[in-house]
């Protein structure tokens, strides 16, 4: 018995290790981060948990089905992807976030769970439940070796996207006055809008630099998961959800880092685990995010004492 | 019971047996949308006596209805059926078969014990990571009885479970549950819990313990849930995602639709949306209305009913009934000017 499960171990620990599931891992990772920044930063500014990001994802998927199925070029597929998004990030944050701005977190919540439910059933009522196909990017599934590995070009390609992006997020953040407007609001938005700053752009840029983020999202998904469907991303940005609280959700940092770990880590198990054991792996992920919110509530990746009543 | 008190408990009971008697003129295939909205009715109102009187939001109790739903649905299904579809149940849940009220029953036990112990250490959380804490309990919930065979069929259909929640059981069924909201409000552990859900701090300085009031109203919701659960698996042959996320979605919709802090606004909401539903239901397959013919296209109730919740949140967030009892005062004032 202990035989067997040392050998399982053995195998376990020799394809964690692989250096092509690493990459994988740390490519699933980025994409995952990035989502975290998506959802970390509209939280950051408006204290407002976005349940329909993974519909915006969706939708961005379907603008690229849709290019690819009339054979439109890539940048012309891109370009709607991300003109779709953001009309959609921008039509969300005037009709929804912004007149609940001043309710509770569970209302917005609750309010953010709808919008996701109506755009999925849109999304179900115009392309049925089978969804469309992305393939014009499917080229970057393919694998390139390096010595004796063989690396997909995607896991390559999101990595570098990703540090791209959070690198030019950080310096609008620390550079700009816009985004020095939004980390006051994200400490403290009644002081903030007191000392001049302007509730309405935080609150629209924060919307719109989170879509942004989306668009990318689905570009790099459509090419891994090339069929999208009217659930497309939201398995993601549940697990996402979870990685950000798991991280720290006050802090845009923490949140990243654990939308990071939670797609790195679900990289590497998914990659190095049987199918059999794999599929209680949702418990285990949620059973970890249960107990991090009663132990650290303020995240695994945050310093110091968490404000009590922040939420 | 002071008659202003009567009001309150008649009217969400009157309304439901005004939808029961209704349903009972009607056809049989229209029956089935009675009984729907009845047990839509149980399921919002155990909701309500734990997210109405705590005001703390919970995604988690669909995860009650379904445990509800496998111990009624296990224990109920005859003992010659189990094999078909629950071929790897443990010994003592393939050898016992039980009638229709003890399997209710076992449903609410089960809810509530299941509820209890999740109950335990998350009634420590509020606000947000109450939301998510709650949400990660349904993905648990579900991810382990999509899978773990032993207690269910699993992945498959709870087929011939005896369908015993007819028109009758769902109006009872629903008004136990109201009734039991009703006087779990009225007592000491009602108030105290809406006291804590008015004002924490003030609460805590008079001696109350959130924590006990939000794990018992818990306890008591989630055995409630289980109950409705109950009712749903005898009403129609479900699986696992019938008891997921959708119907975490419709339901949380119409506690909110109709007002989260009253009873009565979870009786309306749920009756309200489940009518609404129901209509649009009957118009994807075209409806004749005074002589038109409504038809919409399949897949629009849940856009009406997902653009309708952020339509009520954004224009009037406490629900259609304001988060109020129904209440004769005004009509009175009227008739007797003083």
């Amino acid at each position: 018995m202990s035989a067997v499960v040392a050998s399982g171990l053995t195998d376990f620990l020799g394809d964690a290790v692989d250096l092509q599931v690493q990459v994988d891992a740390i490519g699933l990772g980025a994409i995952f981060a990035l989502m975290a920044v998506g959802i970390g930063l509209v939280f950051g500014v408006l204290r407002l948990v976005n349940f329909a990001y993974g519909q915006l994802i969706m939708a961005g998927g379907f603008a690229l089905a849709f290019a690819s199925e009339r054979g439109w070029p890539v940048a012309v597929g891109i370009a709607l992807c991300f003109f779709v998004v953001l009309g959609l990030s921008v039509a969300m944050e005037r009709a929804v976030f912004r007149p609940l701005r001043t309710q509770s977190p569970a209302v917005m919540l609750i309010a953010t769970f709808a919008v996701a439910f109506l755009l999925q059933s849109i999304a179900l009522l115009w392309f049925g439940p089978l969804g469309k196909t992305a393939a014009s990017l499917a080229q970057l599934n393919r694998p390139v070796s390096i010595g004796d590995v063989d690396i997909r070009k995607i896991s390559i390609v999101a990595i570098v996207t990703a540090a791209v992006c959070l690198a030019l997020l950080l310096v609008v953040l620390n550079r700009t006055s816009l985004g020095l407007h939004m980390r006051a609001a994200a400490m403290d938005f009644q002081t903030a809008r007191l000392l001049g700053v302007r509730a309405n752009l935080v609150s629209a840029a924060a919307v719109l630099i989170s879509g942004v983020l989306a668009a990318v999202v689905a570009v790099m998904l459509t090419v891994q998961f090339p069929t999208v469907t009217p659930g497309f991303a939201l398995r993601e940005t549940i697990v996402v959800l979870a990685g950000v609280v798991v991280g720290g959700m006050t802090r845009l940092g923490s949140a990243t880092l654990g939308g990071f770990a939670i797609g790195y880590a679900s990289g590497v198990l998914g990659g190095a685990l049987p199918t059999a054991q794999s599929q209680y792996l949702p418990s285990f992920v949620f059973g970890v995010v249960i107990l991090v919110l009663l132990v650290r509530p303020g995240g695994l990746f945050t310093r110091g004492r968490p404000a009590v009543e922040r939420v | 019971m002071t008659p202003r008190a009567l009001v309150q408990l008649a009217a969400p009971a009157g309304l439901v047996l005004a939808a029961t008697l209704l349903g009972a003129t009607v056809s049989r295939s229209t029956e089935i949308y009675f009984i729907n909205a009845l047990v839509a009715v149980s399921i919002v109102v155990a909701l309500y006596v734990f997210v109405g009187n705590s005001g703390v939001l919970s995604f988690g109790h669909i995860s009650f209805v379904a445990v509800g739903a496998w111990a009624a649905g296990v224990l109920s299904v005859p003992e010659q059926e189990k094999p078909a579809f629950m071929p790897y149940l443990f010994d003592f849940l393939r050898d016992t078969t039980v009638g229709n009220v003890p399997s209710l029953l076992a449903a609410g036990v089960a809810g509530g014990v299941f509820a209890l112990l999740v109950g335990l250490p998350l009634m420590r959380l509020s606000g947000l990571a109450a939301g998510i804490a709650t949400f990660a309990v349904l993905e648990i919930t579900s991810n382990i009885l999509r899978y773990y065979e032993k207690i269910g069929p699993g992945l498959n259909t709870f087929s011939s479970v005896p369908e015993t929640t007819d028109l009758a059981q769902a109006a009872i069924g629903a008004l136990v549950v109201i009734v039991a909201a009703f006087a779990y409000q009225r007592s000491r552990f009602g108030r105290q819990l809406r006291a804590t859900r008015e004002d924490p701090a003030a609460a805590r300085a008079v001696g109350v313990s959130i924590y006990r009031q939000r794990l018992g109203a818990f306890a008591l919701s989630g055995f409630l849930a289980g109950l409705a659960g109950g009712l749903y698996v005898h009403f129609l042959p479900i699986n696992v995602d019938a008891v997921y996320l959708d119907l975490t979605f419709i339901t949380l919709a119409m506690l909110v639709i109709g007002g989260t802090t009253s009873l009565w606004g979870a009786v309306v909401g749920a009756l309200a949306v489940s009518g609404l539903d129901s209509l649009l239901a009957n118009a994807e397959n075209g409806l004749d209305v005074l002589g038109w013919t409504l038809e919409v296209p399949a897949g629009t109730r849940i856009i009406v009913v997902s653009a309708l919740m952020a339509l009520v949140l954004i224009l009037r967030p406490s629900g259609l009934t304001g988060g109020r009892e129904l209440s004769l005062d005004p009509v009175w004032r009227r008739l007797r000017p003083s």
